[in-house]
């Protein structure tokens, strides 16, 4: 019974090919945005904890040297002979891979390399002549050395023991000590057994996973909004079919079967369908995820600095993950269908286009629960903190929208009707009005789509303004560069000083201050920080406060993170606090920052000296060759303001590329939704347009109708998603941002931009509505007579 | 005996009230029997109809089709009834729009397991419907539909008939036809036909003619 059933309800889309098609693409599309970016997020997550567990990131603290200092072999050995239980850490670089050297007897049991000889089966003695790295590394690794892959090792690295490291990289110093998290009690200070070193704590690390975290949420809600759009597609022609097959379920269930094994057939084909979807969709977001996947490693390396692998791996996560959403998302669009069926009146005359009935209570219905739902976001954006509550809003935002399009076309197509001259116009309104239920998914999608694209594009664009004028402050001086010690420190600085050019040293180190890890810098004040440093909130002249040392400038990122604006106490170091002068904007870094005067750093930190700086000058290709030979700064060490500022924005434009490229195919999804909701209405049209080609309107005329119709809505939906989209870049730029980065941006307007969007909405729209429009055209007209010979 | 309805009553809740549609209705059908139900429309004969193929349940009283008490049966259990022993036509046909004449007239009895060819290719020839096997619903006329519905009903061996105004959608001439044959065919398997029609000359032919007026029998 089970299989005559399966093949009756499956014989309806043999004769439907295109609503299967629309069906099973609208999963696949859904399945493919959300999969594609879920794998991009696992990829760099399992980087981030093979980082973590092949280099200890952000989890143990550690024994670094201060300034211009090195650790030495006689340093560890003394450590050790102390009590200290500590581990030495030497890296470098060899054709472009980082050798990291280890020692696997001293190293904490939680690293790859402490268990390296169990897990590769290496034996004991190889494991001092071996280096382990993943299969891509591995490829652009030219040694003699014995390698072995192991894909846990994060990518871009290599690690083998500690003297196999130091003989290839051709060193004996060691770079850093590990500190296990227990050591012996009464062990000797460190400044007592090595004054030059330092310890970093975890604390003043950043760690990368939670620093990428926003990143990593943002890509999912635009893979959430990808698979919204799909599911739109999913809706409505799970809606179609369901209609459509009503009288033979009607008929089944007479015929003795029952409503039990009703609904198991139903959800059995229906999840069978979506399944194939999802597959397609999986292997489309894997196509997607390949190519996007370069442009986020580029990304996640210049912002954050985090080393990601640059090849996908087809992961069970990421594809089960796909293939569960598509099935929920389809459960979900099949619920109030199986309910209804649940509610079928076995012998019930037949009442076609039933589902597309929709009524203006229920347009007013929506609209009160657009009303609802936007109260329920702003309540939660104000009651909670965080990203989640930002999504929350935008999500509410969004989806409020969209349930209220319908009511207001409705509104608005019931005044054009009123006020039509002619009795053609006059039906044409009535006529657009009654196909609104049945077209409008497919303009909510759209919608979705348009203010998605309005919205992230002002946010885009905005930051892209903000961000050039936040670089022409930041990199007002003409050459950077940095010196590798302190006596170059010294002679550079006596150099720049006999030329009489302006010069900006800066100091710098990392500490944590009101207990957030920052970058304290100590900076020499002149005219250029004057002239070019624009404060988004200022006592009267920060700077002169600043030069005598009676207060601190900090960025927006510290402020927000510590609650601490103009006029507060910062605790620079014990005992010793400044109020806050100024608050400046800084984009593009994750970090909290806190600007002091030269002198109180110096006071501070007296062995730290000025490695970095920038210089004033007319001439930079001179003062660059001058600076070369007779200081002997490395040329690598230098850089113009004008590379720097092009390297500056290609990570800005490269960070963008992924969202313009999602944002690009949910416009494409929604186009393509247009497209399937008028191709599927196209058959249900020919008894409501035949009338009207009896009354004299020919084929042609009532095709060219339809294109304008398809127009003419898609007109209104980008008008409707102007404001829409602006709001939606208002929450962007105003809540998500700050709560992911840590900055607030201005909003600007770009309107040639949104009338370049809505022509292509509109263009596309036009497109999706040819071929159904063609296909009315060339309907025989045999078939629009059989409207009257009631045979159809 | 097979359809056994015994003081039946059923009403409907509507926002004026319950209104009453069935009142203490009972009747008997034997097998190869045949009865006209008649009324006028909103008299309660499609209820009646409902009740007598299982597809409803009454308010009060019991139903027995083919010795079968369906009111003390879940919906599962009424479902096996309807495919085993009952077969239901339509005045709008019903057929599945998807499958061809073969597959509609063979759905029902497969339902129930494997189908005996000998005696599909008989009903279907004695309906004249050999020639249009692979043709789908929508090629068919209206007199055809409703012969390919017939075949459906009668290939799947029901005990009991129902007919819900069976010739309503047809002329004259092709209606007499589409009769004629199910008569034949409901006395050759020797089912139990009861079968709902507002026309005096279709009643004409049946052996029994009941009337409903306000819920009750006439």
């Amino acid at each position: 019974m089970i299989v005559s059933c399966l093949l009756a309800l499956l014989s309806h889309w043999y004769k439907n090919p295109l609503q299967i098609f629309a069906y099973i693409s609208g999963v696949a599309l859904a399945t493919a945005l959300w999969s594609g970016v879920q794998a991009i997020n696992l990829e760099a997550k399992v980087s981030y904890k093979a980082a973590a567990q092949t280099l200890g990131e952000g989890q143990y603290d550690l024994i670094q040297p201060k300034q211009d200092r090195t650790i030495s072999t006689v340093d560890y050995v003394s450590l050790r002979k102390s009590g200290w239980l500590v581990s030495p850490v030497v890296n470098g670089y060899l054709d472009n891979v980082r050798l990291v050297g280890m020692d696997p007897l001293t190293l904490p049991s939680s690293f790859l390399f402490a268990n390296a000889n169990i897990t590769n089966s290496i034996s004991g003695s190889n494991l001092f002549e071996t280096l382990i790295t993943n299969e891509s590394t591995a490829e652009n690794l030219v040694t003699n050395v014995m390698l072995v892959v192991d894909q846990n090792v994060a990518p871009g690295i290599a690690v083998g023991d500690i003297s196999l490291v130091q003989r290839l990289l051709k060193k004996d110093k060691i770079n850093y000590l590990i500190i296990h998290p227990e050591q012996p009690l009464g062990q000797k200070e460190l400044k007592e057994i090595a004054p030059h070193l330092t310890i970093k704590n975890v604390q003043q690390m950043a760690d990368i996973s939670k620093l990428t975290d926003s990143f990593h949420l943002n890509l999912s809600a635009f893979g959430l909004l990808s698979f919204a759009v799909g599911l739109f597609i999913v809706h409505s022609t799970i809606g179609l079919a369901f209609e459509q097959r009503r009288a033979m379920m009607r008929s089944m269930r007479s015929m003795g079967v029952s409503l039990r094994t009703l609904i198991i057939i139903v959800t059995i084909e229906m999840i069978i369908l979506a399944i194939i979807g999802a597959i397609i969709g999986i292997v489309l977001g894997y196509l997607i995820a390949g190519f996007l996947l370069p442009d986020v490693a580029a990304t996640l390396r210049g912002l954050y600095g985090a080393n990601i692998s640059g090849t996908l791996q087809l992961r069970p996560d990421w594809w089960l993950s796909g293939l569960i959403i598509a099935l929920l998302g389809t459960a979900l669009a099949m619920s109030s269908q199986i309910w209804q069926i649940t509610k079928l009146p076995i012998l019930a005359s037949a009442k076609p286009r039933a589902w597309m009935l929709v009524t203006t209570s229920h347009f007013t219905l929506q609209m009160k629960g657009a009303i609802i739902l936007l109260t329920l976001g702003g309540i939660c954006t104000i009651l909670f903190d965080g990203l989640i509550a930002g999504f929350a809003l935008l999500g509410a935002l969004l989806i409020a929208a969209a349930v209220s399009l319908p009511a207001l076309v409705a509104w608005f197509l019931r005044k054009l009707q009123k006020y039509a001259k002619t009795p053609l116009w006059s039906w044409f309104w009535a006529d657009t009005r009654q196909q609104l239920p049945g077209l409008s998914l497919a303009l909510m999608a759209l919608l979705l789509a348009v203010s998605a694209n309005i919205g992230v594009s002002t946010m885009v664009s905005s930051f892209r303004l903000t961000f050039v004028s936040f670089l022409d402050q930041r990199l007002a001086p003409e050459l950077f560069l940095q010196v590798s010690n302190k006596d170059q420190s010294t002679e550079l600085n006596t150099f720049l000083s006999e030329l009489g050019i302006e010069f900006l040293p800066l100091m710098s180190t990392e500490t944590v201050i009101s207990k957030q890890p920052v970058e304290l810098f100590g900076i020499k004040i002149g005219n250029t920080y004057r002239d070019n440093w624009r404060f988004l909130d200022a006592i009267e002249n920060p700077w002169d406060i600043l030069q005598i040392g009676k207060a601190t400038i900090v960025n927006e990122q510290f402020a927000r993170r510590t609650n601490l604006w103009v006029g507060d106490q910062v605790n620079i170091a014990p005992n010793f606090t400044l109020p806050i002068a100024a608050i400046v904007g800084d984009y593009g870094n994750p970090k909290g920052q806190v600007i002091i005067n030269e002198e109180l750093f110096s006071n501070l930190y007296p062995k730290l000296y000025p490695a970095r700086f920038g210089i004033r000058t007319n001439n930079p290709a001179e003062l660059r060759s001058q600076i070369i030979n007779q200081i002997g700064i490395d040329n690598g060490s230098i850089i113009d303001q004008k590379s720097l500022k092009a390297f500056s924005m290609e990570i800005f434009e490269r960070t963008f590329l992924v969202t313009s490229a999602l944002n690009i195919l949910t416009l494409g999804v929604a186009s393509f939704a247009i497209l399937m909701s008028l191709l599927t209405l196209a058959d249900r049209r020919i008894p409501q347009l035949s009338p009207v080609w009896a009354l004299g309107l020919t084929r042609s005329q009532i095709g060219k109708l339809e294109l304008l119709r398809a127009v003419l809505l898609a007109l209104f939906v980008v008008v409707f998603s102007i404001p829409t989209g602006l709001l939606l870049a208002w929450v962007l730029l105003n809540v998500i941002n700050v709560k992911a980065f840590g900055w607030q941006l201005p909003m600007f307007l770009f309107p040639m931009e949104y009338l370049k969007l809505g022509f292509y909405a509109v263009f596309a729209s036009f497109l999706a509505a040819t071929w159904p429009s063609l296909k009315l055209i060339r309907t025989p007209p045999s078939d629009l007579l059989k409207v009257f010979a009631s045979e159809r | 005996m097979v359809l056994n309805l015994n003081s039946i009553r059923k009403s409907y809740r509507t926002n004026e009230g319950e209104v009453p549609v069935l009142n203490n209705i009972s009747l008997n059908l034997l097998a190869g029997e045949t009865l006209a139900l008649r009324g006028e429309s909103g008299s309660g004969k499609s209820t009646l109809l409902h009740i007598a193929g299982a597809l409803e349940l009454p308010d009060a009283g019991s139903v027995e089709i083919a010795g079968n008490d369906i009111s003390k049966m879940d919906d599962s259990e009424r479902a096996a009834v309807r495919r085993k022993d009952i077969a239901i036509i339509f005045q709008q046909f019903n057929l599945i729009p998807s499958l061809n004449v073969a597959s509609n007239i063979n759905f029902q009895a497969n339902l129930s397991g494997p189908v005996d060819k000998t005696k599909v290719k008989k009903i279907v020839s004695s309906l004249g419907l050999s020639d249009q096997m692979e043709k789908y619903p929508e090629a068919l006329s209206g007199g055809q539909q409703q012969r390919v519905a017939i075949a459906r009903a009668l290939v799947s061996e029901p005990k009991l008939l129902l007919a819900d105004e069976p010739t309503g959608n047809l002329d004259e001439q092709s209606a007499l036809a589409v009769l004629e044959q199910m008569l034949k065919l409901v006395a050759e398997t020797d089912t139990a036909l009861m079968l709902v029609t507002h026309s005096q000359n279709v009643a004409a032919r049946m052996d029994r003619q009941i009337q409903l007026i306000g819920g009750r029998l006439t």
